[in-house]
């Protein structure tokens, strides 16, 4: 046996296999971005077109099959009614889940099973949450189709999401905060209201507008609980509403050139309306959080 | 924080008991999901005049219902199973191409361009998949069709661009950032000890990854990737665009076949009856048991990884 002294050269076989596996790597981003692009350079090509002043101030009322024209005025107050009810019903209910989870739960058997459920409960497909809406809500309660059943089944999609970034907001106050405030007599609710949660603000913020913008674009929960009308209804607890990814699902089944217009600017605006919430959720994260990880 | 440590506050009482209690409503809705969901379900069943796990066609709106749960259960499972086959390498590819390929400066902000492609709503790919993909997709699949056909999964005489592989790319580019993020992030907690000390022997970077990075990850990519499955079952809109909504088994997924169970809730619930509708509701049923079982094994595999993690640290 010979001893070798001095550093060897990588061989050839070593040094090809880590070339060609950072290639695969590298080929493996491009061809996750290219859908992404794709998807976005489409929409804006067949979406800017249509994006006027009709389009944002007009209901499909009284518009043809064939028709040019009309546009997703209805739709769009659906969807910012429905997305706020539905906010409105979560986040209370997460935020106060998350408080349980981490000042309360003392990793009790419930707080486990909780956590667990969460995580559970972050599967559930849309369109079962919708389905349990209509089963419940609209079927065996015998409510009306409306934006406030819409709202219940984008709520049940919400909470497991504002629940978990809540929870890890939660988790990174510094325990010697509420040290602090224990020892100055201040009892534990109060600690939490006015010490723990708003140390948390800004990342419980940024949670809640991602979860708000994953659910605007549902449109499965909405087709069972929303329905769909061409007009515009202001009250989301009386008769069918719009929504805007419903918009866009109904236009695109038409078989007209015209409607497969609307579609697309249909589709442009939601995404803008997504992209921005998570463009302002990742700027508070950015802005305020300094260095968190790496 | 032991309570007993201080005397109880007068708020403390309500305080606890409403956070306790939206943890419960939390459990209890999950709950009545299940609850209600059959609730519905059953009157439909009962007015089924076949067997609804083995009958194929779906008819629940004829004055005589006949539907079963079959045809769809194996378009759901086929087609998630292949967005898996096609999304998981690719992932896994993005996932080290952010942790330990790009440049450090630019990791953040790649992983976020990633991070997009969960942010397009799934009615927007459902758009782009009719408009763009599904004519796209016809030289592609004629040519697997030509020279793969002997493989009975690429076999068939037709080949259409509306077809199950189609839908199954739809998915994968669906699922494809969440089990990107996961992988990510397990993959970024892998010891740096055990890493630096490959490289200190003079591994190159890929024996680096193959011998510290990739069985410290396994179990997080695996969940990571059931987690993608659940999702791609229970995507409805994108799909419901896409699939010819047929009712037949097949495995010729470049044929005009192929549905699923959440498709056929999207396309059916509007000229539904009430048997229909309970039908679609018993079906929804069967989606929700499927993915909530897909749910719980992955989550029981990560569990265990965060004790796994916890010794190692």
């Amino acid at each position: 046996m010979t001893v070798q002294t001095g550093i060897q050269p990588i061989s050839a076989v070593r040094r090809v296999k880590d070339r060609l596996v950072q290639v695969l790597v590298y080929l493996a981003f491009a061809l996750a971005v290219i859908p992404l692009v794709s998807v976005l350079w489409l929409v804006v090509k067949n979406g800017i077109g249509r994006l006027d002043m009709e389009f944002l101030t007009h209901s499909m009322r009284n518009i043809g099959a064939r028709d040019a024209g009309g546009g997703a005025y209805h739709a769009i107050i659906g969807t910012l009614e429905q997305v706020l009810l539905a906010s409105l019903i979560a986040v209370p209910i997460g935020l106060l889940t998350a408080v349980y989870l981490v000042e309360y739960g003392e990793g009790g058997r419930l707080s486990r099973t909780i956590s667990f459920f969460v995580d559970v409960m972050t599967g559930v497909p849309s369109v079962v949450s919708g389905l349990f809406v209509l089963a419940f809500w609209i079927l065996v309660l015998g409510m009306p189709f409306s934006g406030f059943a819409g709202a219940l089944a984008l709520s049940i999609l919400m909470m497991p999401v504002v629940v978990r970034s809540a929870e890890e907001m939660l988790r990174l106050v510094p325990g010697e905060l509420r040290e602090a405030s224990y020892a100055l007599g201040v009892p534990k609710w109060r600690t939490i209201v006015k010490v723990v949660l708003p140390t948390a603000f800004t990342g419980i913020v940024t949670g809640v507008m991602l979860a708000v913008a994953r659910v605007a674009g549902e449109t499965a929960p909405l087709l069972l609980t929303v329905f769909i009308t061409d007009s515009i209804n202001n009250d989301p607890f009386n008769g069918p509403q719009m929504g805007l990814p419903l918009y866009v699902f109904d236009q695109a089944g038409r078989p007209t050139d015209t409607a497969i217009d609307r579609a697309w600017t249909g589709a442009l605006t939601l995404i803008l309306i997504v992209m921005l919430l998570n463009l302002v959720a990742r700027l508070i994260t950015w802005w305020r959080s300094p260095a968190r990880r790496r | 924080m032991r309570r007993s440590a201080f005397r109880r506050s007068r708020g403390d009482g309500p305080f606890r008991f409403a956070s306790t209690g939206a943890g419960v409503v939390l459990l209890a809705i999950m709950a009545a999901i299940g609850v209600f969901l059959v609730v519905k379900a059953v009157p439909a069943l009962q007015a089924n005049t076949s067997h609804f796990l083995t009958e194929l066609t779906w008819q629940p709106n004829a004055t005589e219902p006949v539907f079963g749960i079959g045809a769809l259960a194996f378009g759901t499972v086929l087609s998630s199973l292949l967005a898996l086959v096609i999304a998981t390498p690719v992932a896994v590819g993005v996932a080290l191409f952010i942790s330990h390929y790009a440049p450090r400066r630019l990791a953040s902000v790649l992983g976020y361009v990633v991070d997009l492609l969960a942010a397009v709503p799934s009615v927007v790919y459902g758009l782009w998949g009719v408009a763009f993909l599904v004519p796209f997709m016809l030289g592609p699949s004629k040519f697997l069709n030509d020279y793969l056909g002997w493989i009975p999964l690429f076999g068939g005489d037709t080949v259409v661009g509306k077809s199950m592989l189609t839908a199954s790319l739809v998915l994968a580019i669906m699922i494809l950032p969440i089990i990107a993020a996961i992988s990510r992030e397990v993959f970024l907690q892998a010891p740096k000890m055990q890493e630096e000390a490959a490289l200190a022997l003079g591994a190159t970077r890929w024996e680096m990854i193959r011998m510290s990075v990739l069985p410290f990850g396994r179990p997080g990519v695996i969940s990571a990737a059931m987690l993608g499955l659940g999702r791609a079952m229970g995507e409805t809109i994108a799909v419901a665009l896409i699939f010819p909504a047929t009712f037949k088994i097949t495995f010729q997924v470049l044929g005009p076949y192929g549905n699923s169970i959440a498709a056929n809730i999207a396309n059916g619930f509007g000229e539904a009856t009430e048997v229909g509708r309970g039908a679609l509701i018993a079906s929804g049923l069967v989606l929700f048991l499927i993915t909530l079982l897909v749910n719980m094994a992955a989550r029981f595999v990560i569990a265990r990884r965060k004790e796994y993690a916890r010794a190692a640290a």
